[in-house]
């Protein structure tokens, strides 16, 4: 592959499509699938057959406006039809340019797109993520070919440390700074991780990044692998989520062919392949040294750090271990140079961030944003705000090891910093919207629940520390808790945040300490009163039996 | 096996095709796993049973996967859950007696844009409610 060859095809892909005119766009990611796009794609594929109109039907990856799917976008007229059926079919075909006079059309202008900023998902919903010529098309690969046939490795990494990119899997650590550390590290041979294994319950980013625009995963690991000298790589992929493991399969079959994986990649002395590992459905995987195990056909029990896997990781060898919206970040960086990446953003956070925006909140899908936004702009503006007439009471972030960010935070910007300041985390990007009709103590005991049973059970205060939370958490609901079990609990979470072996245990008692400190009132209102105001509590069902 | 070349690391690999391709793992096709990867008995059952994706026990005849993460737990999961649970007279991770139906949960399926949602006989249901839920699984226990 030469940078000359790569322009045919993505000439050759563009006149192709240009030719054609009329396009149908069905979304075919999970959220739509799961409302049946694969029967709407086809409906609408037999409609342009017996009505022979100039009109192509594709199938592409996430729209993101997921709560208002199946979602059909019509180019070039720019019009998106919203809850389409089949039997909708024909008049979405017979009506170009969106003449269809009824709701189905749902405006592109909406603040819910507007607010918006679209570089890790640029593609998304308008590629068709089972065709490598469409990823091409729209200027694919291109940044590999370049850094190939034009770069030095180390000038790859500082590109990648001046835009100020930081891991997307949550904890924010400089990429730069990794990549660099796993390129001055000796060793026989390196390799390059994918983290796909987004164990947070409530986010789906990654899974629509792989499942709408997976070459873009492939190519941010390629670069990967030259610029630290790997030359295998492993994407470690949640068993969840079947159709991004199938698309990533098709992905890395399509590349091999055009010479874009495997040995002398772009006639160059550079080999690099990549293989999906299948999860097993187990949240500690995440961790890295745990995932690592995993990949090596091990239980995922986490070890000790230091060493880190940059030093000692996949095989005892130097490893890169990035999350994929990292890697998915990288074509752009590149393309588009460090300086205009740290451009956008913050201070200390560069770039954007996706965020899986869903629970109570009208505009239920998936969203991407400079980050120093607010969250009042993410859920008010872009969310919809809260259906129903009911009230805003808080927002989740970071999964079971984020926090409940109250009302009163809603104007912060949304960066690494700030929300760790406020006792959450940034996490993979999970934002769940709750509203009053959610007990605090009970969501709480919801994600020790989860903490509990997901804990690996190597060190003791995280297998123990979380059970005896989770207890003391259930007496509370169930309304037969103390004053005294309130402070133990506290003592708890110091404990197990200090002293837990990795990063599962020392984040478990963030939900709680987050919520009893903005929301202890409730806390106490369950202990003294035995009363759950949202009436989700057992105590709460106890004290209606007694009245 | 052969496709992952009798590597040890393919464990995992292998034993997500054992249970594709036979519902479960059993006593019989570990030991056989075992053997072949070359890896102890201890370690091929320490990972079959550390993995929640992994099953020992078979499957019923249909089964219902509840989705548990945030979004859906926000949304009335823990009702469709009762719901279930009553319809099928078991409770979750169990099969009923005459192995027609299994209940399971999960922890995210990334459905969360149409939460709460279900899988049942591997066909995702998203914004669905109680009576729904039973609509769907009548039948289940009778045939």
């Amino acid at each position: 592959m030469t940078p000359e060859e790569l322009a045919q095809i993505a000439e050759e892909t563009r006149e192709k499509r240009g030719g054609e005119g009329r396009e149908l766009n069905v979304c075919t990611a999970a959220g739509c699938l799961s409302l049946r796009s694969d029967a709407l794609k086809a409906a609408l594929e037999d409609e342009v057959k017996k009505s022979g109109a100039q009109c192509r039907v594709r199938g592409v990856g996430c729209m993101g406006l997921c709560s208002q799917g199946p979602l059909v976008a019509e180019e070039p007229a720019g019009v998106m039809y919203s809850k389409a059926t089949p039997a909708e079919a024909a008049e979405i075909v017979a009506n170009s340019g969106g003449t269809v006079a009824r709701k189905l059309v749902c405006s592109k202008e909406q603040p819910f797109f507007r607010r918006q900023s679209f570089l890790v998902l640029e593609n998304s919903g308008k590629i068709d993520p089972e065709k490598i010529d469409e990823y091409i098309a729209v200027g694919g690969y291109d940044a590999l070919v370049t850094a190939l046939t034009e770069k030095q490795p180390n000038e790859i990494i500082q590109e990648v440390s001046k835009s100020g990119l930081r891991g997307r899997g949550g904890a924010g650590y400089p990429t730069g700074l990794k990549w660099g550390t796993v390129a001055k590290t000796m060793g026989g041979s390196k390799y390059v991780i994918c983290n796909a294994d987004e164990g947070d319950p409530g986010a789906f980013m990654d899974r629509s990044v792989l499942e709408s625009d997976p070459h873009r995963v492939l190519e941010g690991m390629i670069i990967a692998g030259y610029a630290v000298g790997a030359s295998r790589g492993y994407i470690y992929v949640r068993a969840e989520y079947p159709l991004a493991v199938k698309r990533l399969g098709i992905a890395i079959r399509e590349a091999r062919k055009l010479g874009l994986l495997g040995s002398q990649i772009c006639n160059t002395k550079f080999n690099f392949d990549l293989e999906v590992r299948i999860g097993g459905g187990a949240f500690v995987c995440g961790e890295e040294t745990a995932l690592i195990a995993s990949i090596e056909g091990r239980r995922g029990a986490p070890r000790p750090r230091p060493p880190y896997p940059a030093q000692s990781g996949l095989w005892d060898m130097p490893t890169l271990i990035n999350n994929v919206e990292t890697y998915a970040c990288i074509p752009l960086v590149l393309r588009k140079g460090g300086e205009w990446f740290a451009n956008i953003g913050t201070k200390k956070s560069k770039g954007t961030k996706v965020f899986a925006l869903t629970g109570k909140v009208r505009n239920v899908g998936l969203i991407e944003v400079p980050m120093g936004v607010t969250l009042r702009q993410i859920i008010f503006e872009i969310g919809g705000g809260v259906p129903e007439g009911r009230k805003f009471k808080a927002v989740q972030t970071g999964g079971p090891s984020g926090g409940c960010i109250p009302e009163q935070f809603l104007d912060l910007p949304v960066d690494y910093e700030s929300l760790k300041e406020v006792g959450s985390i940034m996490g993979s990007g999970g934002m769940i919207v709750m509203d009053d009709s959610a007990c605090m103590v009970n969501v709480a005991r919801y994600f020790m629940e989860f903490c509990m049973s997901e804990s690996c059970g190597k060190c003791i205060p995280c297998r123990s520390g979380t059970a005896q939370m989770y207890e003391l958490l259930s007496r509370v609901t169930g309304g037969t808790a103390t004053m005294r079990d309130l402070e133990l609990l506290e003592e708890l979470c110091d404990m197990v945040a200090n002293t837990s072996l990795c990063g599962l245990g020392q984040s478990a008692p963030n939900p709680i300490l987050s919520t009893l400190r903005y929301f202890r009132e409730e806390y106490v209102e369950h202990i003294e009163e035995k009363r759950c105001k949202a009436g989700v509590c057992e105590c709460s069902a106890m004290q209606e039996v007694r009245a | 096996m052969r496709r992952h070349g009798f590597a040890r690391d393919a464990l995992i690999e292998t034993l997500h095709t054992v249970q594709e391709s036979f519902g479960c793992l059993d006593k019989e096709s570990l030991k056989f796993v075992a053997e072949s990867l070359r890896v102890p008995l201890s370690h091929a059952y320490g990972v079959a049973t550390f993995y929640h994706f992994f099953t020992m026990k078979p499957p019923g005849a249909h089964t219902c996967l509840i989705c548990m993460g945030t979004a859906c737990y926000i949304k009335g999961a823990a009702n469709l859950m009762k719901e279930a649970e009553a319809q099928l007279g078991v409770k979750a991770g169990e099969t009923t007696p005459d192995g027609q139906a299994s209940l399971i949960t999960a922890r995210c399926i990334g459905s969360c844009s149409v939460a709460p949602a279900v899988v049942l006989d591997g066909e995702m249901v998203g914004n669905i409610d109680g009576a729904m839920l039973k609509k769907k699984m009548e039948g289940w226990r009778a045939s």
